[in-house]
């Protein structure tokens, strides 16, 4: 369980990114930390595993103080995979770079083998095995980054923007994906402000704005109240959208999903 | 009468050191005035096509090329990327590797600049630049103080200070929020519509665009494979198929098995069509 006690923090820039973060994910949750560019939606993920520590407040993970733990030691639980796959990727060769987490880790050669080819096989990557990351697309990259830290398995996986810049087909794998890690049992946290994403997977949705927490609950009650939305600079989902305008006619306001929407409008016109 | 500003014909490109055609074989050409969405997977071709608009492709990318490109009855073979830059506009998917200066307005003044026009000139090009972008009230802030989509607008003022017919954009709201894209694509269309400005925009987020453009553009694997209005795309087996982002609600309309001519490209006009339904 990952737990934020008040958590504040500000950049040396003079920046201050959390202003009294307070907020529990329990073991094997499926959650969206969502809101503008700027909100601390980052900020607030590099505090799960150490990278940041509170400036006032604490967070806790397991039951450890962050404070007193190694990020290497608090990785081994929580993998964070970032934006931006540059930040992550330094090695020659795909092979080396999912491996390199395990070796730091103290795994063995054949413990590290056997975990490397599962997960490159698992996110498509072993005709890159022995290619440099740096010579494949962006959306690959990303899929590097990803398979080097699910390698060392780590209980807690957070995604900081994992959307950008994939097209339309490589999300619908990435939400299948995503949602298959958690059915396995992993906690997944996405940092994102794809709404349309969200609203197919439909997690618990953390709403920040401005170094707080807004609002926080199921996608379908957070996504479908417009006046939070807007204040987090998010667009209400099509869908919702649609329900809301045909509000007067007895259609319900709050439907995300397609297939609920594809229920309630057949059952409409039909009556 | 239409009038052709972009005409490509049989181009053909590899990048330098490869043997796959990035872009194979596309002829196409744009109208002025119109304003056109280039999508399809990653990897199709698209930014490769844009960069071939302003001549980044072949003079500084180098690599094969084959066929013509003309701009503005310019050949994009025999012109080099500054004579090109005043008649195409690129703006580039981070706007951070685009501004550079220590004010909004020195960077806009920038581009006339080193046209060697007169001062008189400059300052009325930087003003009436600043004033169609509306960052006319940031003019004093450094570029990097400004948020994602304010920068964006300020890279648009900048290259349109080169008073170009042509405005390129790749991907250029990748890495803002939802709002600020939909500002950002309104504010295109304006542009578009007042300034008659051609516009050509590379983006997957086509539910935002779907009523502001009239023409998409699906590329797939260095081709041009679909070709049409926002309509006629998204209605078809094959957009689908290919993933292109089709918007949710043309996604549901499908779903439910309406097949008309004319799928809603608005939410307001599904509401329309689906109270009509209920009237009959």
């Amino acid at each position: 369980m990952i737990r934020t006690e008040n958590v504040y923090f500000t950049y040396p820039s003079g920046v201050t990114a959390l202003q009294g973060v307070s907020v529990e994910i329990e073991d094997g949750e499926f959650v969206a930390i969502m809101g503008e560019n700027g909100a601390g939606k980052t900020t607030l993920v590099k505090h799960f595993n150490g990278l940041l520590k509170p400036e006032r407040g604490e967070v806790f993970v397991d039951g450890r103080n962050t404070k007193e733990s190694s990020v290497a030691e608090l990785s081994r639980d929580v993998g964070l995979v970032f934006q931006n796959a540059d930040h992550q990727l330094f090695c020659e060769t795909v092979e080396e770079e999912v491996s390199f987490g395990l070796r730091n880790f103290g795994f063995g050669d054949k413990v590290v083998k056997k975990r490397v080819d599962w997960a490159l096989e698992l996110l498509d990557l072993r005709r890159y095995q022995k290619r440099s990351p740096f010579m494949l697309s962006g959306g690959e990259r990303k899929r590097v980054a990803l398979a080097s830290v699910l390698a060392w398995n780590p209980k807690v996986v957070v995604l900081d923007e994992p959307t950008t810049g994939q097209d339309h087909g490589q999300k619908e794998r990435l939400s299948q994906f995503v949602r298959q890690l958690n059915a396995q049992g992993r906690t997944v946290i996405l940092v994102t402000h794809d709404i349309e994403f969200v609203a197919e997977c439909s997690p618990r949705v953390i709403l920040m704005s401005r170094g707080r927490i807004i609002a926080d609950g199921p996608a379908k009650e957070i996504l479908t109240n417009s006046k939070l939305v807007t204040e987090a600079s998010l667009i209400v989902p099509q869908i919702t959208q649609l329900f809301m305008m045909l509000g007067d006619l007895g259609l319900p306001g709050d439907v995300i999903d397609i297939y609920e929407a594809k229920r309630l409008i057949n059952d409409f016109v039909g009556g | 009468m239409a009038v052709p500003l972009i005409k490509i014909s049989d181009l053909s490109y590899a990048y330098p050191g490869s043997n796959k055609q990035a872009v194979s074989h596309v002829d196409l050409t744009i109208d002025k005035g119109a304003f056109v969405t280039l999508t399809g997977p990653s990897g199709c071709g698209k930014t490769t096509l844009c960069r071939c608009l302003n001549g980044l492709i072949p003079h500084f990318y180098g690599g094969k090329i084959k066929g013509t490109i003309t701009v503005s009855g310019l050949s994009v073979l025999d012109h080099t990327i500054g004579e090109l830059a005043e008649h195409v506009g690129f703006i580039f998917q981070n706007p951070e590797n685009q501004l550079f200066a220590l004010s909004v307005e020195r960077d806009v003044a920038f581009g006339p600049e080193n046209l060697a026009l007169p001062r008189e000139e400059i300052r009325e090009r930087v003003e009436w630049a600043m004033k169609v972008t509306g960052v006319e009230g940031l003019r004093e802030r450094s570029p990097y103080e400004l948020s994602g989509g304010q920068q964006q607008r300020v890279a648009i003022a900048s290259v349109l200070a080169m008073r170009p017919e042509i405005l390129v954009l790749d991907e250029p709201t990748s890495s803002l929020d939802p709002l600020a894209a939909q500002n950002l694509f309104q504010a295109i269309s304006e542009l578009n519509e007042r300034l008659s400005l051609t516009i050509v925009l590379v983006e997957h987020r086509l539910d935002l665009l779907s009523t502001l453009t009239d023409r998409v553009i699906v590329m797939d694997n260095g081709h041009v494979r679909m070709d049409g209005s926002p309509v006629e795309v998204f209605n078809s087996m094959d957009a689908q198929l290919m993933g292109i982002g089709v918007p949710k609600i043309v996604r549901l309309y499908h779903a439910l098995g309406f097949r008309a001519e004319k799928p809603p490209l608005s939410v307001e006009d599904f509401a329309q069509y689906l109270r009509g339904l209920r009237n009959d």
